[in-house]
């Protein structure tokens, strides 16, 4: 059974129309990551999960049951928010506690659940702080506190470290995953135009890209069978390589042509079945590339090298453009070397260049 | 003139061109400083003195006299109470007037910026221009309205002609600051159950205490600095001080009380004088915060 389902909904603002009918299901204790850039309606469709924002047009079910009219206070729901959003003329302790209060929870239960989620957030001495006295890191730790405090079947969180910086994101998104992991049964929806966090973070990504969702599925099905170009570009880092080209009919099968640089597709899993003199695009992650001797692709050049500790990007052009190839990082080249590239045959994708979707 | 090698701090120089802006600055402070000089050097001497005419001079023989009088005998016309009179009016007109039209516009503000009520921006655009209209043209439909409804001339009447005036400039201000709190922080009370009372209460109002000061020196300075409406809505009972004041001024019989006139001045115009001085930093402050967002 689903936790959250959110079923063709649109969402209007003032004149401009949000979503055309978005569907999507959320199962029980799920970790989904919306993930896409800015503008692309994740955080709109955040809101509307919350209640914070009205839907003009179909239903929102959260555990079983149907909330599209509910107040967010009455959705099972707690969210935490980029700009932390404490309540800076009270204490921690009152910021957790106010919730609870406005929902007339009896004393000693307030008491007992602040300090557990305190306890679980290690922030027991902060508690009779004011939010200005607090780092940017324990802000956002009491945050979520606050939101814990709710005991909610489904966590939204939007963007909630990016305004941390790099070291503490990283703290937090690790203890964000092992809160999710401890809490068992608790669904959780992060928004996040964050790649990083979408993968580490992600049971199941759903990349969205102006208003409309791209494709939904685990980090590995992202990472390597995107969806489409979009899906395929705006995951992993550095960037997928594309290369224009057609597909040719040669004596032993169909192959990838592209001036004269050729790839067999004899083993690739088509899902439509190509016409040939189709115009394709083929995207190779640049670890799927390999400096090699033997490879099949000669007369590269390097151009640039990224050394990036424990892995080097060199990025090797030829008349065709630059294609950037991940190698180790004790891998040293000179700019000016020629190359020869290996292109891992099973690693690729195929999009059409006419939709951008896959093959 | 030796070429030094340029290092550490760069020297500061007198040219004429700062000479003459420190002038300029000199003189415009004077200029705006002499009428107080004379109002209180006026204020605190006899008669007699004042009439030798030497009216930048310090008192010879300072007194208080003029003081007393314009407070508690000077004549308003038939009575000749001093200006006390109108002081506790004035008083009793400011305080329920600052307080209600603060609240009005707080909660106006709270409502237009948080609760995206329809029509809010309809409603936010009218209410402005209303206050783009003179307030001559509202004198006497006003009136008509007060006196149909029996509360004219009365102190209810003058405090609400006050939070009526009050309110597009009221609302602007607390609706500007709180379009600059960030809306997480409502969305968030919002998920931890509150409601519209309750958020404006726990959460945005304890948040409200820079403007609130900033309203309040506003609106003390403004009602309190009224004629106009206090001499038309208050009522024979209830006039304001600056009414009293133009009374004592304008109805001395014989030779004219420059002294008491002048102390007389200086007493109605205390209660501003006072907030300008103890509150500087936050009216200008207050001043921006209109200004810069609109």
């Amino acid at each position: 059974m689903s936790t959250v389902s959110v079923r063709d909904v649109r969402v209007a603002f003032e004149a401009v129309q949000v979503f055309d009918g978005l569907s999507l299901d959320i199962d029980e204790g799920e970790f989904i990551v919306l993930l896409g850039p800015s503008g692309c309606g994740k955080s709109t469709l955040l809101n509307a999960i919350a209640g914070l924002l009205d839907v003009a047009e179909g239903q929102i079910w959260i555990n079983g049951k149907n909330v599209t009219w509910e107040e967010p206070k009455d959705r099972g729901i707690a969210m935490v928010f980029q700009s932390y959003a404490l309540y800076p003329r009270m204490s921690v302790r009152e910021n957790m506690s106010f919730g609870l209060k406005m929902a007339k929870t009896p004393k000693p239960e307030i008491e007992k659940r602040v300090t557990r989620a305190a306890e679980l957030l290690q922030i027991v001495p902060l508690l009779d702080r004011r939010p200005d006295q607090l780092s940017g890191g324990q802000r956002q730790r009491v945050a979520i506190g606050r939101a814990l405090v709710r005991d909610a079947a489904v966590f939204l969180f939007d963007e909630p470290l990016s305004n941390l910086d790099a070291k503490l994101r990283n703290e937090l998104r690790v203890e964000i995953k092992r809160l999710h992991a401890r809490l068992g049964k608790t669904t959780m929806v992060y928004v996040t135009h964050d790649q990083i966090e979408a993968m580490t973070l992600a049971d199941r990504i759903v990349v969205m890209r102006e208003q409309k969702i791209q494709q939904i599925g685990t980090p590995d099905e992202i990472y390597h069978r995107p969806a489409n170009l979009f899906v395929a570009g705006f995951v992993g880092s550095p960037q997928m390589n594309f290369i224009k080209g057609r597909i040719e009919n040669t004596g032993e099968g169909l192959s990838f042509l592209a001036s004269d640089r050729r790839l067999s597709l004899s083993h690739y899993p088509f899902a439509t079945t190509p016409v040939p003199g189709q115009e394709v695009v083929l995207g190779i992650r640049p670890e799927h590339l390999e400096i090699s001797s033997v490879g099949i692709w000669p007369g590269f050049t390097v151009d640039i090298v990224e050394p990036m500790g424990a892995d080097t990007v060199i990025w090797c052009s030829d008349a065709l453009g630059s294609l950037q190839v991940r190698t180790t990082g004790s891998r040293k080249a000179a700019r000016g070397e020629s190359m020869t590239l290996h292109v891992e045959p099973n690693a690729i994708s195929l999009f059409s260049a006419d939709t951008g979707d896959r093959l | 003139m030796s070429a030094a090698e340029p290092q550490g701090r760069r020297p500061r120089r007198l040219t004429i061109g700062r000479i003459g802006v420190y002038a300029f600055l000199a003189t415009s402070a004077l200029f705006f400083l002499l009428p107080l000089w004379i109002m209180i050097v006026t204020s605190l001497k006899p008669m007699e003195e004042i009439r030798l005419g030497n009216i930048l001079a310090l008192p010879a023989a300072m007194t208080f006299d003029a003081w007393i009088k314009a407070w508690s005998s000077a004549c308003t016309g038939l009575e000749c109470n001093g200006i006390s009179v109108g002081f506790w009016n004035s008083v009793r007109i400011l305080i329920p007037s600052v307080i209600l039209s603060i609240v009005a516009g707080a909660v106006n503000g709270y409502a237009l910026s948080f609760w995206r009520v329809k029509g809010a921006n309809v409603m936010f655009g009218i209410l402005l221009l209303g206050a783009f209209i003179p307030y001559q043209v509202f004198l006497y439909p006003l009136v008509r309205i007060f006196s149909l409804t029996g509360v004219y001339n009365s102190l209810l009447c003058i405090v609400l002609v006050h939070v009526i005036f009050g309110l597009p400039t009221m609302t602007l201000l607390f609706r500007n600051y709180y379009a600059g709190l960030p809306l997480e922080l409502f969305k968030a009370a919002r998920i931890d159950g509150g409601g519209f009372w309750s958020i404006f209460f726990r959460v945005i109002l304890p948040m409200s205490t820079p403007i609130i000061v900033v309203a309040a020196i506003l609106q003390v300075t403004g009602i309190w600095n009224d004629f106009i409406f206090g001499l038309t809505f208050a009522g024979r009972q209830n006039l304001p001080m600056t009414v009293q004041l133009n009374n004592i001024v304008n109805s001395t019989q014989g030779e004219r009380a420059y002294n008491v006139d002048m102390a007389a001045t200086m007493l109605a115009a205390l209660v501003p004088l006072v907030v300008y001085f103890v509150s500087g930093r936050w009216f200008v402050r207050g001043i921006a915060a209109g200004a810069v967002k609109g």
